[in-house]
């Protein structure tokens, strides 16, 4: 592993524990648990719901809104390698759950963490996570507001897992969802497809391959309020993490009892990544992204939709990638770019790639 | 990946050229005399030609009197379910480190998948090419490393430059678990199926690439059906097309290379050089969905036999019967087509396959069952 820090500050604060290991007394909820949790993690996520450092965090309930809603989601993340091109693990960890409150309409606001950490895992590694863990809520504009840290032996773990959950409130008049949906509705994507999963196969060890591709890891929810000011019929979202842009797009077809059709060409795929897919025989259509979303909007709001898509430094590669068609339920075919028709289904397992 | 290197794959791709050579297909199939009821059958020998048929959708733009058959060209498709078995329990021991290529991990033996395998404890990695498998064995001095070598001639000369390396270098803890084919036999056992109805051919580029064009003379001379050596773009497999109807229309049988920027009609001396040092062929190999084929796999010779895991553990070798439902050999002789199979999408599906051609994706009833099922495009004709 060779993270390592490069603010100053926090290099100072933290020289004392640089070059050591997680032990399993930093999971036995004495004093060098509380040392661990006072003098590295509760300095990451600095805020005050967090600073007394109680059981569970208080929020004042005068927060919510007359006719605002909560949203509540928990994700856990034990990606390996923990750090690779465009992120690692723990910015991973916050942009997940940021992403799957924002994609149901709700602002993300307050997120917890839970660390399960590998016995022997260096410290360094620890606060580097940590504080990109920080530095991806700041952006995201959350607080991390409680957690929890447990140590597990050596080899009963991968390094470090994590868990978040978030809870967002959702603004009056944001219904999205399967009944919202209309035959002729458009499909939309802010960007490229298959980032994330090409960095981080290329980061493995086991991938011979020097491939110039960094993970979209990235906050959405600062793109969805954009998008919902400038088309606040937005019918559906979803982002298309794990199983890439094909799953959602079955789950739209099959949980909305319509068929999608996606136009091949218009499919955005960055040079790179189709090269990769190329030499594995990988689909992008199929491969995990970590800063992208579908969404569904009615057609008369698509162009108003897209054009303010790409003031967002996530949305510059918006475009239209498909339609909603009424027949065929639970269908995804996609028009090649020489006019046939294919199907695209769900995958079975993980795509592994062919020997020729 | 350079910008120029994707463009170059773009010009294999173009749909105005894909425009202008369905037209000249769709003039000469009416030439031809061909219609849908009493289709030309034009055999895919290669798996990577059968999934560009499907994912590129070229099944339905192609002249509905053109019929795509399906070959046995998918190495992972064609390995017995014994062969598997053989390599869960090779896996298992606990002083191996067993490797394979990813694709071949969801293969089920009678028992279980190497991915199976792998959950229950037993050691299987990935890898992405032979030399990985190399590297593990010194990286790991105390385990014995077996790469699990299969594949047609495209991936043989990587696996004997493996050998020759481990020999080179004296590392003692590698072995190969050799299950290569070669495509030749395979091909003219299928030409003398009885009922064969194979109009012509699209040849395998990959395996071309390194044996040549010469080894598959016969078909033209003896057989007297046209092969033309294709690549794997759509442009390239509608030209190859074109180019096999336009021999049937002139009443020829020849080999032709339309996959010429890849295939010397030599093949590859340096690759050839490395197969016959490590490997001889077997007096015959069993084939999922075939049966026995003589003279269609390769073993190793003796001078490396302390790298030939078949000697180094005793293996099980045991033999299992294809299931009695699966009609896989008639699919792959082009008698029915996937979706007429008794148990397809039924009983056999790519969660559960039953045969052969329903393992890996580019088998021509997982690809079915993959890009076209759900459409119901075959089941309602």
């Amino acid at each position: 592993m060779n993270a390592r820090l490069k603010d100053p500050i926090l290099t100072q604060m933290h020289s004392r524990w640089l070059g050591k290991r997680i032990t399993l007394a930093h999971g036995a909820g004495g004093r060098a648990m509380r040392e661990l949790i006072t003098e590295i993690i509760a300095p990451a996520f600095d805020n005050p719901l967090l600073a007394p450092l109680e059981d569970q965090a208080r929020i004042p309930a005068e927060f919510l809104q007359a006719g605002e809603s909560l949203a509540f989601t928990t994700d856990s993340y034990v990606v390996s390698p923990i750090i690779f091109p465009g992120g690692d693990i723990g910015k991973l960890a916050v942009c997940g759950t940021v992403n799957d409150l924002a994609v149901g309409g709700a602002q993300p606001r307050w997120l917890s963490c839970g660390l399960i950490l590998e016995e022997g895992l260096p410290i360094d590694t620890l606060i580097a996570v940590l504080a990109s863990m920080g530095a991806a809520a700041r952006e995201a504009g959350v607080c991390i507001v409680t957690g929890d840290t447990k140590v597990v032996g050596r080899g009963a773990a991968d390094a470090i897992f994590i868990n978040t959950a978030g809870i967002g409130t959702i603004p009056r008049g944001r219904h999205t969802g399967p009944r919202n949906v209309r035959a002729g509705d458009k499909l939309v994507i802010n960007g490229t497809l298959g980032d994330h999963g090409i960095a981080v196969m290329a980061a493995r060890n086991d991938l011979a391959l020097q491939i110039p591709v960094r993970s979209d890891c990235a906050p959405l929810n600062g793109l969805i309020d954009v998008m919902f000011t400038a088309a606040p019929g937005l019918r559906w979202l979803r982002d298309c993490t794990r199983g890439g842009l094909a799953t959602v797009a079955n789950e739209f077809a099959e949980e909305g009892g319509f068929s999608l059709h996606l136009d091949e060409a218009a499919l955005p795929v960055a040079d790179a990544v189709r090269g990769a897919c190329e030499i594995l025989g990988l689909d992008p259509l199929y491969l995990a992204n970590e800063g992208k979303l579908a969404a569904l909007v009615a057609a008369e709001d698509c162009e108003a939709l897209i054009a303010a898509m790409r003031t967002h430094p996530l949305g510059c590669d918006a475009a239209v990638i498909g339609e909603v068609h009424a027949e065929r339920k639970g269908l995804v075919v996609l028009r090649s770019r020489f006019g046939g028709e294919r199907v695209v289904d769900l995958i079975d397992g993980e795509q592994l790639p062919r020997i020729c | 990946m350079s910008q120029s290197g994707m463009k170059y794959v773009d010009e294999f791709r173009d749909p105005q050229a894909a425009r202008v050579l369905l037209r000249e297909l769709d003039l000469s199939i009416e030439r031809l005399g061909a219609t849908p009821s009493k289709p030309l059958q034009i055999m895919e020998v290669c798996g990577g030609h059968t999934h560009a048929i499907f994912r590129y959708a070229l099944k339905d733009l192609v002249p509905p009197a053109l019929e795509f058959v399906h070959g046995p060209g998918c190495p992972v498709c064609v390995l017995p379910m014994g062969r598997v078995d053989d390599c869960v329990a090779i896996a298992r021991r606990p002083e191996v480190i067993f490797t394979t290529f990813g694709d071949a991990m969801r293969v089920p033996g009678s028992q279980m998948s190497l991915l199976q395998a792998r959950a229950e404890g037993a050691d299987v990695r990935m890898v992405y090419s032979p030399l990985d498998a190399l590297a593990l064995a010194e990286a790991n001095p105390t385990r014995e490393v077996v790469f699990f070598g299969l594949g047609f001639e495209t991936t043989m000369p990587s696996t004997a430059l493996t050998v020759l390396d481990a020999e080179r270098r004296g590392i003692k803890n590698f072995s190969l678990f050799c299950n290569h084919i070669t495509i030749v036999p395979t091909i003219k056992a299928i030409l003398d199926s009885p009922g064969m109805g194979i109009h012509g051919f699209l040849g395998p580029g990959h395996v071309a690439m390194v044996i040549g064009t010469a080894p598959f003379e016969f078909i033209a001379t003896e057989y007297k059906r046209p092969l033309v050596v294709a690549g794997f773009e759509p442009i390239d497999i509608l030209h190859s097309l074109l180019m096999v109807l336009r021999q049937l229309e002139a009443g020829e049988a020849k080999i032709e290379n339309q996959y010429a920027r890849l295939v010397d009609p030599n093949g590859n001396r340096v690759a050839l050089e490395a197969i016959t040092r490590v490997f001889e062929l077997r007096e015959f190999f069993e084939w999922r969905g075939l049966g026995s084929i003589d003279h269609s796999g390769v073993r190793m010779r003796a001078p490396y036999a302390r790298f030939d895991a078949e000697k180094k553990f005793a293996i099980p070798n045991v033999r299992i019967a294809d299931p009695k439902s699966c009609q896989c050999g008639e699919v792959l002789k082009g008698a029915i087509k996937p979706f007429q199979c008794k148990v397809f999408g039924r009983a056999c599906t790519p969660q559960t396959p039953l045969g052969a051609l329903m393992v890996s994706s580019e088998g021509a009833c997982a690809a079915y069952y993959q890009y076209a099922r759900r459409a119901h495009i075959e089941t309602a004709a």
